[in-house]
């Protein structure tokens, strides 16, 4: 995606977010305290974010895995471009349906140009959900693959400030 | 299981959390309960895991440069490949998935050429290809997920 230019401050205050607001009553205010804000800069500046949609939301955070729903498959199609977009707009009506993205195809060995994500309680129920999307008429007869998530090595919030050189440049085994 | 009250703090404030001084007070008012509950259970559900954080999903692109990345591990190298990775700070998500390939991990970056060379680094540092799957557009992003507490599908859950 096209990077999106955000104003430097804009910026600090979405990096001092990353970690997620305080559990303290004035959380607003610590975090502007951080970065030489007031509280009601503070609150202006995440109005405007999520006005503009560069914030797409903003509160819990949840862990799905955690909350029960202990399946998680990214179902990845082979669709023509021609027809991508009504096959996106498809899935993304979908309650079950979580994510749904554009990704190029790594030709020959990934012909996938769609990905979506799909949660549910059990593997079991996510591959029926599976199996009644691929019946749905913009899905019919496009190859698709599913992948199911075994292990879970690492998931925390994303991080796009600099990190510490000592980690970037760490020595190459 | 979660009590009443956890369930409706994991469901009702995934989106449009309060953008007021005082956010745990109103949230405390529409729960009946005090401030310093809602603050304590909120506490009590991040350090079991449910909740990752309260703050802000950003549209990529945003504030950095990010891609899905995959990469296919010969399976007895799979952990520690996969250690290595989770190692680094840019790395966020870290799935073992079931396919030829079968790790798949999220990087993120101040911007593109951070991102490139934190892949190049990868790709040295394991002695494998990695697959990168920047995002081209997105039809619907984590808008927040309704945990159905209340239907029966979850209740038959362990």
């Amino acid at each position: 995606m096209k990077p999106v230019q955000i104003e430097n401050e804009d910026r600090r205050l979405l990096l001092q977010l990353e970690p997620g607001l305080p559990l303290v009553p004035r959380p607003y205010a610590e975090v502007g305290a951080a970065l030489g804000m007031t509280e009601d800069e503070v609150l202006s500046r995440l109005g405007r974010l999520i006005a503009s949609g560069v914030i797409r939301r903003f509160g819990v955070v949840v862990r799905h895995h955690e909350v029960g729903y202990k399946a998680n498959a990214m179902v990845v199609w082979d669709v023509p471009d021609d027809r991508l977009a009504t096959a996106a707009s498809h899935l993304s009506a979908k309650p079950c349906v979580t994510l749904c993205y554009q990704r190029p195809r790594r030709l020959p060995e990934w012909p996938y140009n769609l990905f979506s994500m799909i949660h549910g309680t059990s593997e079991a129920t996510v591959r029926q959900q599976i199996a009644a999307l691929g019946e749905e008429s913009p899905l019919v007869e496009i190859d698709h693959d599913v992948l199911f998530s075994r292990r879970r090595f690492k998931q925390k919030g994303a991080h796009y400030g600099p990190c510490r050189p000592s980690l970037v440049n760490r020595e190459v085994a | 299981m979660y009590s009443h009250l956890e369930q409706r703090l994991l469901n009702e404030w995934q989106r449009e959390f309060p953008l007021e001084p005082k956010p745990y007070a109103l949230m405390a008012e529409k729960l009946g309960m005090s401030e310093s509950d809602v603050i304590g259970m909120l506490n009590e559900l991040k350090e079991q895991g449910a909740i990752s954080r309260i703050g802000a999903v950003v549209k990529p692109g945003s504030i950095g440069a990010s891609t899905l990345a995959a990469m296919a591990v010969p399976q007895q190298q799979l952990e520690k490949v996969a250690d290595r990775i989770s190692a680094y700070p840019e790395v966020n998500h870290n799935y073992e998935r079931d396919h030829r390939f079968n790790l798949w991990f999220v990087v993120t970056a101040p911007d593109e050429d951070a991102l490139t060379r934190v892949l190049d680094t990868i790709e040295h540092e394991c002695e494998l290809p990695v697959m990168s799957l920047p995002m081209i557009d997105s039809y619907h992003i984590d808008l927040g997920f309704d945990l159905r507490f209340s239907s029966p599908v979850l209740e038959v859950q362990a």
